[in-house]
């Protein structure tokens, strides 16, 4: 019956032969060898199958490691799964779910699994100590970066990543509920069918692919039948009620505040690749008003010599491949448990047709129900005995030394199954602060404080039986229930017992020959423990840091425990006075990618569009991101060697003739009410309330501690009603704000305000030609004279039934005009626009020449705006009103913000004419030495004037206004762009404002 | 213990010749079941009296008792913990040091400690694993690139190495990163080569290590429950483990800083955030220095062990409570997908939170305060662990000859008063956004 | 964390955004002879307790309001959200 491909499989028919599907075999590759499997295997139980033994290297002696359990839990089987672009690094053989085609490959190995060269590090092994690198590696010094390190990293880590970008999806998801359930043993089920029967709406999450945890694994009865067939048919029922949704695949890795959890859906992780538009992982975050944590325990091991070799197990992972898979993990092994739930795996073992050699119990005596059962498996029963020793090589366990009656005996072994107890689950119950309690009975941390609104149950809580998990989950589940307000139906309870649980604490054998190890991952030794002791790393924060134990990527699951018992032994503490180290999410790894979602590449954050987008991309702009925005930067042409030949092209016809810049993503923000022009002058440093209806002044608000915040020109439309513009950075910021000034600080204000940046676009017309263009767009009979529309006028003025605004506003320095319409109507308008401007030989123009321009002006803009600027820096000083109060007023007056030495922005001009400026260069004194001391500013703007025909910058300097004409040294290391540069006003072209009052 | 006349307090004789380090102690040890090392830092119990009491034996607190000692020959000094040593931002942290500030009152500090990492190996006798593999910072803009000049310059004056580098050059350092289709493209970086990692656990226990061989007391699990001050000025400290006199105290408790302050009636410019950060599953080497992301928070690196390290903004609103949620966990990842999306399928294996002294301008305190004797270190917002050596070099400095020390004197207690913040991202007084 | 908004019901606080201690909606009167030291207090000085904590929070992804929130800086627990205008029109209501 034995298949030769799978020579541990247990036939079909035989008295165990597990839950898989043997109509479906899956064949799959490890280091390049084929093997197959079933549908239902796990890579690991496949591999046992297979009779594959060694599957990794440990992480600092390389040495050779097998499978030790059969969940996430798993410490030493971890492989490289899939290959290229999918390669997923240290994935635990024990959860991977068997499909065809699957490829996995042995990590931190060179040249080969069976040949490492790296295990040489086992005879170095007394000077890799925990913590030996603190003591050495120190001389020379520079040694460390060349030689040191680069050895130690390669050595280290274990799998590796890929080199291509991840070519799946993630998605994100909300979900909500009223009881949340987190596993699905029978604690779990019975949770969700009390709470679901009740009618609430249930969310069970199961790690597993198939629902029913525990049941899986153990030959127990439910109803007089095996306990898989109750899972079966909760799962039916529960697939079947309403407002119940099961998540198989869904991990629940973390308790956040007010009930929030974070779960992790595996939707395609069992396949080769996720089908078309599906993705790899669903990241769920849930809100339940109550959650019932039934997630279950894990087996302890026991520290001995040897403990590491490949063929030792959990001795409930040895069931789980008996009666879950079908496959026999060993012919002859042996039994080494402190309680009696250990037992199990005598008759179990048996069952399965190995010859169980003995099994070893420190107890002095059991419950004869246990020896007796033994016996009859033809095990020796060894009582008051331990494994001191398991020897074995690459191959797998050889024999157990095993001591008992003051004599040692020395056992052949394939299989050494271990149980040292069950701990419970209750990283979920510490994510929010709780502490766990320590049980004396259970020789175990319990849940202690539990977060609001969190039950648990069964095998998390303690309650290991299968009757009381049954019953305790029932009660679970309707109480959750009960408080969202449902009333459970009582249902008759499941039958089924509660076998013997009993348990010792024996955390470690001393005495063994060969390195015993508390943490198989990271290879942290009892001996480790013993030189933390002895080096005064006692608090069990300072073991885990100064030996690893627990860090690695099964986060101490099967060695923590036994770690910080085995130092509370050396320090004579109670452990309930040691505690255990807190516990945060995940509490399995999770994804990087799956907490990213779908905000990756350029879908990494939102991309907004103006209006005009599609006519700035036909016609060839080059966009540039601006915050969220894209903006066109400039506009080429053919023939145009580089961008300065296209922006200078734009700045010229601007200047000469007329241009249009897209200028939508200026914030605008509505404001109206009785009290809105006392509401500006509180929030501007300048006065809004005496603005005449129909002009439009320019602002600058500070921030409370006296800094300049944004700046814009704000218009008014009506007595009662103003069209605030600010940054394009700060929209959302100053809106904030405004809020803030309203609610918080003056709600007597009749006032009321809404960001209308989305609901208009605008657009600058700029040059001397503006205002023939917008003549001709509005027609004869709309009135654009200097006396109907006077410079920082505005007007609402309809454009073919539209509604448009005109302000006569100029950043440019040139009669300029802001047209804002409708956004629905903006890239409409802007066409219109574009073919008039065409007409008369103008231009489109980008930010670039927006912003050569307002450099030429002497305006200030984000660069300057830094947060680090006062007004008086900025030349602004005199628009502060000394008649009233505003935000930031009082602040400013600090001494050191009014000292007279503070950088003051003043204009730069290169003394070497034609010589490029750069922003970023540092200003010194003339001739002085490049060191701190002579730091005097720096340029915070530049460009190319075509009006100047050079470069022309402008700059934060000490003193800066009463130094016009000074020279200078402008320097910028980093660019090697150190030259001399004269000092000069702020404005470079039309001081006097000619152009734009034309 | 008074055995000296004119108040000075003599410690008694208890040091104990300290085992130096090396390979050939290692290696002495190794042939003998490594059963004769000793502890590492003597387990002291708190005395009557000492010269100087340090609070907090974090990071700061440690380098602090431990330059009294070295650099001033005071070494009657406790150093106390109200739980175990480096266990609180020096041992959750991402490990990076750099000295790539911007403002002058920063840069100096900076540049002097990251010196000090350079010989700070040798100096305690310890291997820190102090790793100047190089800190990235990447530009995204034309913007950013400015002021990136900007930082790079103000760097250079001070004697820090600076080099601006352009897409090309960052491509070549560092080809693993999203340079095809990313939302905001890399344009360049700020590259600080002498930047790098430290171990930071090993740096609070180096530093404990030298301290007590020069006969500082750290005690543990002490906590601090009250400040006796007469006459405005402070003399003791009543503790969980008995009262203690002092003739200066020096405070260094990060995220403690208001309660400790209120104590002695101090209202402080601080504000006590959570900020996470993550590892990954150990990989074999993939970044090989630190980067940090310019179009989100995002900073990374890989440890020795292979563990990607990582983190970004803090939560945003005041806690206490050592843990964050899961928004800043998200937004982490994404910079992290966005920077290198072949880390999708790399698990992110486990998160911390400590608790940060955020400060009004985001920059640091180090001054004496208006209660006499009583000195602060406070204010290291989320960058407190480059700062460590410098940190304790200086307020040891304070505490010794009640004069700041030059690389700090901008670090005043009224700067906020006077106008004189050092405001690096000219955020203003907002500390969740510093 | 979620907050329970008096407009919106609870939300996720991805939704708003943080300011800080409730204090910062107390402007001192900037004609007080002390006003530069009541300012620098105001705006630089504030409450920074380890257990409740008065504090305002934007709903920016919802109704805009500003929220005075009562939150346990311990626990994150949160004791009671209200309209940050409606608890200053009730203190200016003797």
């Amino acid at each position: 019956m034995t298949d030769a491909a799978q020579p541990n499989r247990l036939p079909a028919g035989g008295a165990i032969q597990g839950l898989i599907d043997r109509d479906r075999l899956l064949a799959f590759t490890f280091d390049g060898k084929v093997y197959a499997g079933h549908a239902g295997d796990t890579l690991a139980s496949a591999l046992i199958a297979a009779g594959v033994k060694l599957i990794g290297r440990s992480f600092k002696y390389h040495r050779p490691r097998g499978i030790f359990s059969a969940g996430p839990e798993e410490p030493n089987a971890l492989v490289e799964l899939r290959t290229g672009a999918r390669r997923e690094p240290n994935t635990r053989a024990t959860t991977i779910e068997l499909y065809d085609g699957l490829e996995a490959a042995s990590q931190n190995r060179w040249p080969s699994l069976a040949f490492d060269i790296l295990a040489v590090n086992q005879i170095a092994s007394p000077l890799f100590v925990g913590g030996f690198y603190y003591k050495t590696f120190m001389w020379p010094a520079s040694f460390w970066e060349k030689v040191y390190e680069p050895l130690i990293r390669r050595a280290a880590g274990l799998g590796r990543a890929s080199e291509y970008p991840d070519p799946d999806r993630y998605e994100k998801a909300y979900a909500f509920c009223d009881v949340l359930v987190i596993g699905s043993g029978p604690a779990g089920l019975a949770a969700a069918l009390a709470a679901g029967r009740s009618g609430a709406r249930v969310i069970l999450c199961e790690d597993d692919a198939r629902l029913g945890g525990r049941l899986l694994g153990e030959r127990q009865t439910i109803d007089d039948a095996p306990a898989h067939l109750f899972a079966a048919a909760a799962s039916d029922e529960l697939g079947s009620l309403p407002d119940v949704c099961v998540m198989s695949r869904t991990q629940v890795f973390g308790a956040y505040d007010d009930g929030v959890y974070g779960a992790l859906e595996r939707v395609a992780d069992h396949m080769t690749a996720p089908a078309a538009g599906v993705p790899r992982q669903r990241l769920w975050r849930i809100a339940a008003k109550r959650c019932v944590n039934a997630m279950g325990a894990t087996e302890r091991p026991i520290v001995f010599g040897g403990n590491d070799r490949p063929g030792v197990m959990l001795a409930s992972a040895v069931r789980t491949y008996l009666n879950r898979f079908g496959v026999l993990p060993g012919r002859k092994p042996v039994v080494f448990t402190t309680n009696d739930d250990g037992w199990k795996t005598v008759a179990d073992l048996a069952a399965a047709g190995a010859q169980v050699e003995a099994v070893v119990d420190p107890r002095a005596s059991v419950d004869e129900t246990l020896t007796k059962a033994a016996a009859a498996a033809g095990a020796r029963v060894l009582l008051g005995g331990r494994i001191v020793d398991v020897a074995g090589d690459a191959r797998g366990v050889t024999s157990a030394v095993v001591s008992a009656g003051g004599k040692r005996q020395v056992f052949a072994a394939d299989l050494v199954a271990v149980s040292g107890g069950w701990n419970p689950q209750v990283a979920l119950t510490t994510h929010r602060g709780g502490k766990p309690r320590w049980s004396e009975a259970l020789s175990t941390f319990v849940p202690g404080d539990l977060p609001d609104g969190m039950a648990v149950t069964g095998a998390a809580n303690g309650d290991f039986g299968l009757a009381e998990s049954l019953r305790g989950g029932s009660a679970a589940g309707a109480a959750a229930a009960a408080a969202c307000g449902f009333s459970a139906t009582p249902a008759p309870q499941p039958r089924a017992e509660d076998e013997p649980a009993a348990v010792v604490p024996l955390w470690h054998v001393d005495g063994g020959r060969y390195k015993a190890f508390v943490d198989l991952q990271n290879d942290v030794t009892a001996g480790d423990i013993a030189l933390a002791h002895a080096e005064g790393f006692r608090s069990i924060e300072h073991l885990k840091r100064y030996t690893t134990l627990g860090m690695a990527t099964d986060q101490g699951k099967t060695s923590n425990l036994n770690g910080h018992a085995m130092m509370a032994a050396l320090t004579g503490q109670a452990m309930s006075d040691v505690g255990t180290t807190l516990s945060r999410p995940p509490h399995q790894p999770v994804a990087i990618g799956a907490f990213a979602g779908h905000h990756r590449g350029r879908h990494f954050r939102p991309t907004r569009h103006v209006p005009g987008h599609a006519w700035a991309i036909e016609n060839g702009a080059v966009m540039v991101e601006a915050g969220p925005w894209l903006r066109p930067q400039y506009f080429p042409r053919p023939g145009e060697k580089d961008w300065l030949a296209s922006v200078v092209r734009e700045v010229r016809t601007v200047r000469s003739s007329v241009g249009v810049c897209d200028v939508s993503t200026l914030g605008r923000i509505d404001i109206r009410g009785r009290d809105a022009a006392t509401f500006l002058d509180r929030v501007y440093i300048n006065t809004f309330s005496t603005l005449p209806v129909g002009k439009a002044r320019y602002g600058v608000m500070l921030r409370e501690d006296g800094f300049v915040m944004d700046d814009g020109t704000t218009s008014r439309f009506g007595d009662d009603h103003y069209v605030m513009s600010t940054t394009t950075a700060n929209a959302a910021k100053v809106m904030q704000h405004l809020e803030f000034c309203h609610q918080a600080l003056w709600p007597e204000l009749d006032v009321a305000m809404v960001s209308v940046t989305e609901q208009w676009s605008q657009y600058a017309v700029a040059g001397p030609k503006a205002r023939e263009l917008l003549a001709q767009l509005y027609g004869s009979d709309v009135d654009l004279s200097n006396d109907a529309l006077p410079y920082m006028g505005c007007r609402e003025i309809s454009l073919r039934g539209i509604t448009t605004r005109l302000f006569r506003i100029s950043f440019s320095g040139e009669l300029a005009y802001e047209l804002a319409a409708p956004a629905r109507h903006g890239a409409a308008v802007l066409e219109d626009l574009m073919a008039l401007c065409d007409t008369f030989g103008g231009c489109p123009y980008g930010t670039e020449a927006q912003s050569v321009m307002r450099i030429e002006k002497g305006h200030v803009a984000g660069n300057e705006l830094n947060g680090q600027t006062v007004a008086r820096d900025l030349g602004l000083g005199r628009m502060m009103s000394t008649k009233k109060d505003y935000i930031g007023r009082v602040m400013a007056d600090r001494p050191a913000l009014v000292a007279p030495d503070r950088p003051t922005l003043v204009g730069i001009r290169p003394v070497e004419k034609g010589r490029r400026l750069t922003a970023g260069a540092h200003i010194l004194p003339g001739g002085a030495a490049a060191v701190a001391a002579s730091d005097q500013g720096y340029v915070t703007s530049v460009a190319y004037s075509p009006a100047l025909e050079g470069w022309i910058g402008l700059a934060l300097v000490v003193n800066g206004p009463t130094r016009h004409g000074e020279r200078v040294r402008a320097y910028d290391a980093v660019r090697n762009n150190d030259q001399d540069v004269t000092i000069c006003a702020p404005v470079f072209v039309d001081p006097e404002g000619v152009r734009l009052r034309g | 213990m008074f055995l000296g006349s004119g108040g000075s307090i003599f410690p008694p004789l208890r040091f104990y010749a300290a085992m130096r380090y090396s390979i050939f102690s290692l290696a002495r040890n190794a042939l003998t079941g490594h059963r004769h090392w000793t502890e590492q830092w003597r387990k002291a119990s708190p005395r009557d009296a000492y010269d100087v009491v340090v609070v907090g034996a974090g990071g700061h607190g440690l380098a602090t008792a431990y330059y009294l000692a070295k650099n001033h020959g005071i070494s009657n000094v406790a150093l106390l913990e109200k739980g175990w040593l480096g266990g609180g931002n020096v041992g959750r942290n991402t490990t990076i040091i750099r000295s790539n500030y911007l403002l002058p009152g920063n840069e100096a500090f900076y540049e002097q400690s990251l010196r000090l990492w350079e010989g700070l190996e040798q100096d305690f006798n310890y291997n820190a694993m102090v790793s100047q593999r190089g800190v990235l910072n990447l530009y995204h803009s034309d913007g950013q690139r400015d002021a990136y000049a900007r930082r790079g310059n103000a760097m250079r004056l001070h004697g820090a190495d600076a080099e601006l580098l352009d897409r090309n050059a960052v491509k070549a350092m560092a080809p693993f990163l999203n340079f095809d289709d990313a939302r905001f493209p890399i344009q360049g970086g700020l590259l600080q080569r002498r930047g790098g990692t430290a171990r930071h656990d090993a740096v609070a226990w180096g530093f404990a290590r030298g301290a007590s061989d020069r006969g500082v007391d750290i005690i543990e699990n002490c906590e601090v429950v009250d400040l006796a001050i007469e006459d405005g000025r402070v003399v003791g400290l009543k503790t969980t483990r008995g009262d203690i006199k002092a003739k200066k105290v020096g405070l260094a408790v990060a995220g403690a800083t208001s309660q400790l302050g209120a104590m002695a009636g101090l209202r402080l410019p601080i504000e006590s955030h959570v900020l996470q950060a993550f590892v990954s599953e150990g990989l074999k080497p993939l970044v090989p220095g630190v980067i940090t992301f310019g179009a989100g928070h995002f900073y990374i690196s890989q440890s020795d062990k292979g563990g990607l390290v990582f983190g970004g903004d803090i939560d945003g609103y005041n806690s206490y409570a050592r843990r964050g949620n899961l928004p800043v966990v998200e937004d982490v990842c994404e910079s992290g997908m966005a920077l290198m999306p072949q880390v999708g399928r790399v698990r992110l294996l486990r998160s911390w939170g400590g608790l940060m002294d955020m400060s009004m301008d985001g920059s640091p305190i180090i001054d004496r305060t208006p209660v006499g004797n009583l000195y602060l270190n406070c204010g290291w917002c989320y960058g407190g662990f480059k700062a460590t050596p410098a940190s304790g070099w200086c307020f040891a400095h304070l505490i010794a000859t009640g004069q700041s020390h030059p690389n700090a004197a901008a670090y005043r207690l009224d700067r906020f008063a006077s106008g004189a913040v050092i405001d690096e991202k000219g955020a203003g007084a907002q500390p969740n956004l510093h | 964390m979620r907050i329970p908004c008096p407009f919106c019901g609870v939300r996720d606080i991805t939704e708003f955004t943080y300011l800080g201690d409730a204090s910062l909606s107390q402007r001192p009167d900037p004609a007080s002879p002390d006003a530069a030291k009541r300012f620098h207090e105001y705006v630089h000085l504030r409450d920074n307790p380890a257990g409740l904590h008065d504090e305002l929070w934007y709903h920016g992804g919802g109704c805009r309001s500003w929220l005075t929130v009562t939150r346990n800086t311990r626990t994150h627990a949160i004791e009671d959200a209200k309209l940050t205008r409606a608890s200053k029109s009730r203190a200016a209501t003797p």
